[in-house]
């Protein structure tokens, strides 16, 4: 039986489709629809309940020592304050998670973790744990909404908020009660994540709708957010990043301090050049080409599959990414239906706000 | 003109020998918005119950199932541009004709669907 987040009665209040994913019933969308979800976080503002994401705290004198060792970004630089995404990994360079760590203070963090890997992230969390930290699944206590798109920051004028991306900002008065709040997203638009105790998030979610109301806000599914991460060239733990696939194929490097002494699985990422690497593509015929589908090149040979794949609403045409060999140029061939397509290769992302 | 309807939420507008095929507006809403209609080819035969052809919604592929046998005569191919209209004019748009090669059977009336529906 999936479990209902603090603001299943709003989902259905608004029409939403629920489906189970990761084991919460969601909205994949709302009356609305997938396209007008979509377009409404790219040209005004949306709202996600993202509460099922996991929330994990990692607290303690050796707090920060013990994030250097478990995951591939560095944290000792990093000011209260702050937000940044990491990898985590096994010894053999494969994906346990890829998450967003906030520094609350100088011994104190919150790993956020998706939700479908909440309970293994966890135990790996404390099977890797050290002296002086005490690690805690938060999850349950936390509601978090995500409120995407340009007029994110009109909705919540007056409200003390995050300036810079990647900040937050903790005990925020928003609506009458206290909200974290960062300058955080999954759709490649400016917006913040706000949490909140579960106790208030309807509250919080009925205000920002009501807020939002003249500035186009419109509550956005599952569905939304996905096609938005994709064009945005965002990676989904599943399908760009895996338990069994080197986590150097996904071209995150940015999120892995490989100049740092030590941290789970750097030797397997340092040493084993990928074959394979994240390329994008456009289908060049009719139809959308699916997660799964694999890949070919112009003799024929397989040269990877398709990871995530759509049609992009900002675009009006189908895109996807593509786990795909190094070397090969130009177009690929797939399958849709048995029936063979092509793919032009095209540079990430697919969209990039302006 | 008789419309019919498949368990599967098809409608079937039967005129002679020929019958206009599309969907149900309550198919329409569970797929969402129509994104890419994958229509069947002139001349295929087919029988009821098989697999007629493919829409894509944003999420996934569904199948829409021939409620009758027999030949598709003609295609809509203005859904190949305008597949959102599926979406917004389901009761109305045919997707395809089929010139039928046998009586069809087991199909409902539009009173018997809708209070199927509501099961």
């Amino acid at each position: 039986m999936a479990k209902k987040t603090p603001l299943y009665n709003e989902h259905l209040e608004a029409g939403g489709v629920m489906v189970d994913f990761a084991g919460y019933e969601l909205p994949v969308r709302y009356l609305t629809g997938i396209i007008a979800e979509h377009t409404a976080v790219r040209e005004a503002a949306g709202m996600f309940d993202v509460s099922h994401m996991g929330e994990i705290s990692v607290e303690g004198a050796g707090a920060t020592e013990y994030l250097e060792r478990l995951l591939t970004n560095r944290f000792s630089d990093m000011p209260s304050g702050k937000v940044r995404y990491s990898l985590m990994l096994y010894p053999d360079g494969c994906t346990v998670d890829d998450v967003l760590v906030y520094r609350r203070a100088e011994d104190k963090y919150l790993v956020v973790v998706n939700a479908s890997n909440r309970s293994k992230d966890y135990e790996w969390m404390l099977a890797n744990s050290a002296c002086g930290v005490r690690i805690r699944d938060v999850s349950d206590t936390v509601a978090l909404i995500a409120l995407q798109g340009r007029n994110a920051v009109k909705i919540l004028k007056g409200a003390d908020l995050p300036e810079k991306y990647y900040t937050f900002k903790e005990n925020v008065p928003l609506f009458g009660v206290k909200a974290t709040v960062s300058r955080t997203g999954y759709t490649g638009e400016d917006g913040f994540e706000i949490a909140v105790d579960a106790d208030n998030a309807s509250k919080v979610w009925k205000s920002v709708l009501a807020a939002g109301r003249e500035y186009g806000l419109i509550p956005a599914g599952l569905g939304a957010r996905d096609t938005l991460r994709l064009e945005a060239a965002m990676p989904l733990y599943g399908h760009e990043l895996s338990d069994k696939r080197i986590a150097s194929e996904a071209g995150l490097d940015f999120a892995v301090k490989t100049d740092k002494e030590f941290f789970i699985g750097k030797e397997a990422f340092v040493c084993n050049t990928p074959e394979y690497y994240r390329a994008g593509a456009f289908v060049a015929g009719k139809g959308i080409v699916r997660e799964g589908a694999p890949l070919f090149d112009e003799k024929g040979e397989e040269v990877g599959s398709v990871t995530s794949g759509t049609m992009s609403p900002t675009l009006g045409r189908a895109i996807a990414m593509l786990r795909l060999k190094k070397g090969v140029k130009g177009a690929v061939c797939s399958e849709i239906r048995g029936r063979q397509v092509e793919m032009t290769l095209t540079s990430l992302p697919f969209y990039k706000r302006k | 003109m008789l419309k019919l309807y498949s368990k599967t939420h098809e409608w079937v507008k039967i005129d002679g020998k020929i019958a206009e095929i599309g969907i149900s507006d309550f198919a329409a809403e569970e797929l969402g918005d129509v994104v890419y209609v994958e229509l069947p080819e002139v001349g295929a035969a087919v029988n009821a119950g098989d697999v007629l052809l493919e829409l894509e919604s944003v999420k996934a592929a569904s199948p829409v199932y021939s409620p009758v046998s027999g030949t598709v005569v003609e295609v809509n191919s203005s859904l190949e541009d305008e597949p959102e209209k599926l979406s917004s004019e389901a009761e109305s748009v045919f997707i395809c004709k089929v010139e039928l090669s046998e009586e069809p059977s087991g199909l409902l009336t539009e009173e018997e669907y809708r209070a199927d529906l509501k099961k």
